[in-house]
């Protein structure tokens, strides 16, 4: 019996965290279905509405949605895509071969993890300004192509997952590096291969200051940039505001959701491991 | 021979490469395909992060408008960031965030994990639902967070009127900025922090629970001898993570109370000052020397937090 009420004082304070966690959604979601007008009255209204449809009206009509969300898709799955690829490819190299330099090359890795985005800003606009990237994807896009903490956390996963014996018996049936590459280290990393994949996803979709720099072109901006306009110039609208923010982060959390338990196990073995 | 598991050689070893006597001289070129296949992201990382930051440390020692040339001004832009208070006062704020949002972050964290460890039922739920928060849009939370705190129809200022309290103009006052805004870090990381405190409080070894409870000690005492000396180097990587992320805080200012910091300028981080600098007043020379205080604040706040826990790990 003492056990049984611990136990639900237990869930009890548990169940109170996830409701706090929830509420921003269901509160955004009971916004966007109701008007301004609803949204400011006392006491505040806490059912849904039927004035969703005519805010996601109002939205569209005020910022170039769809636009903004094809942009965002293609900088973020092509980020992820390029990610994966140069990543575990480096990644594996540093696992499993040896080769001169590679030790200097790896502390090199590890110390640019240290370095604040900031530091590189204002010259690396004054790069894409010379490259004619200013205002393109092309500027999302290349910088992210590869990254350190990707690198690093890949290698990781191939040290333990992957035997000495077995690169070097495909080595022996013939195959070349790349083959290898593809034919055993890749196919072996796939939950590492999960993780890393929507961790960059997330991050390229949410990314926020540097499309703020780059894209200077009103028309052409990532979810995150235009969902920030929409808000300083309609701040007054909060319904179809919030109705904005709740269609910008759907997507996300749709795909977050489709992979939750491999990505929150990945998240957390990293933590444990380093 | 020996070297390189590059094709078809079937004598070829993979981690053997520097057995070999003879091998100084020979040819590098022959590990091309390893150099060739870690080259994205040196190449990358030598364009888009080392050039620039060479040129930030240049560009410090320099006033530029982007237009006119760049003029050598030796440690002007340092003189002047040193007696300027709006630069103070952003660093200043940026610590005192980052401790209102820390500190509350990893305790609730921490409670939460060891009540999650004890749970046996939904706890893959809880997981999922408390990870949500950390993947969800800056800018959309920002937003709503904004809504909350509103003067007019904030929930806050609704649930103060029913209780009879006065209604507070929260995002129009220092405090109540800094309250709406590390309420938001907060409530983005607690569940992160959270499963990672649970992973770690899962690969302690059950027998020194067991030991523990042999000779009689209870659950606060187990908590305090055993869980946490196992935890603290997780507890490092939460704080130097949070470390980190904390001295970089920007969008969340930046669409709560804007450009200007709101009032008081009591949102005014260091980035948030630093992106001001540089592409609103495109004072590129000054922005460099922000850019360049806050690398040196991260450094900074990382070593004492090396420090500290060094320090304890060595009296254990």
């Amino acid at each position: 019996m003492r056990y049984r009420l611990r136990g639900i004082a237990l869930h009890v304070v548990l169940v109170f965290a996830l409701v706090l966690f929830m509420f921003p959604f269901a509160w955004t979601l009971i916004m966007a279905s109701n008007s301004t007008a609803d949204i400011y009255r006392f006491p505040p209204k806490f059912t849904f509405g039927d004035q969703f449809d005519d805010n996601v009206r109002h939205v569209l009509e005020n910022v170039a949605f769809f636009q903004s969300m094809t942009n965002t898709a293609v900088v973020a799955i092509s980020t992820t895509a390029l990610v994966l690829f140069f990543d575990s490819l480096a990644a594996f190299t540093f696992a499993k071969f040896r080769f001169p330099g590679r030790n200097a090359l790896f502390v090199i890795l590890l110390a640019t993890m240290l370095l604040p985005a900031q530091l590189a800003a204002v010259p690396q606009f004054q790069t894409m300004a010379l490259l004619g990237w200013v205002g393109s994807l092309k500027a999302l896009i290349v910088p992210a192509a590869a990254n350190a903490f990707g690198i690093f956390w890949m290698r990781q996963y191939f040290q333990n997952s992957i035997h000495d014996e077995l690169v070097e018996a495909a080595t022996l049936d013939g195959c070349g590096f790349l083959r290898t590459y593809w034919h055993v280290a890749l196919p072996s990393a796939r939950p590492a291969l999960a993780f890393l994949g929507i961790f960059t996803f997330v991050a390229s979709w949410n990314d926020y200051m540097w499309p703020l720099i780059v894209l200077t072109n009103p028309d052409h901006l990532t979810l995150q940039v235009a969902l920030s306009q929409l808000n300083r110039s309609h701040g007054v609208d909060y319904s179809m505001v919030m109705t904005g923010a709740l269609m910008a982060m759907v997507p996300l959390i749709i795909v977050f959701a489709v992979f939750a338990r491999q990505f929150i196990k990945g998240a957390t073995e990293g933590a444990i491991r380093g | 021979m020996t070297g390189t598991a590059i094709a078809p050689a079937p004598s070829a070893e993979p981690l053997t490469g520097r057995s070999s006597g003879q091998r100084s001289g020979r040819r590098v070129w022959s590990y091309w395909r390893f150099y060739l296949a870690l080259s994205p992201f040196y190449v990358l990382f030598a364009v888009f992060g080392l050039y620039p930051m060479l040129s930030t440390i240049v560009l410090a020692f320099q006033r530029w408008d982007g237009l006119s040339p760049r003029r050598f001004t030796g440690l002007d832009n340092f003189r002047f960031l040193f007696e300027d208070p709006t630069f103070w006062l952003s660093l200043q704020n940026t610590v005192v965030l980052f401790f209102m949002s820390t500190i509350p972050t990893l305790c609730i964290a921490l409670v939460l994990a060891v009540m999650l460890q004890s749970a046996v039922r939904f706890t893959g739920v809880y997981r999922i639902a408390y990870f949500i928060p950390n993947v969800t849009s800056l800018v959309a939370m920002a937003i709503f967070f904004s809504a909350v705190f509103s003067t007019n129809f904030g929930l806050i200022n609704a649930g103060l009127r029913s209780l009879g309290i006065p209604e507070q103009d929260w995002l129009g006052q220092p405090w109540g900025i800094k309250i709406a805004v590390s309420t938001m870090i907060v409530w983005q990381w607690v569940g992160y922090n959270t499963l990672i405190y649970l992973a770690g409080l899962q690969s302690i070894p059950k027998d020194q629970y067991e030991a523990a409870k042999v000779d009689g000690a209870g659950p606060v005492r187990t908590f305090f001898s055993i869980t946490l000396p196992q935890m603290r180097s997780i507890v490092l990587f939460t704080v130097i993570i949070s470390t980190i992320g904390g001295l970089q805080t920007f969008t969340e200012p930046q669409v709560m109370v804007g450009n200007s910091g709101g009032t008081g300028q009591s949102g005014m981080t260091v980035v948030l000052y630093f992106y001001r600098a540089a592409f609103l007043d495109n004072d590129y020379g000054y922005a460099a020397a922000i850019a360049l205080s806050i690398f040196m604040l991260v450094l900074l706040f990382t070593a004492i937090n090396w420090r500290i826990f060094r320090v304890r790990g060595d009296a254990k």
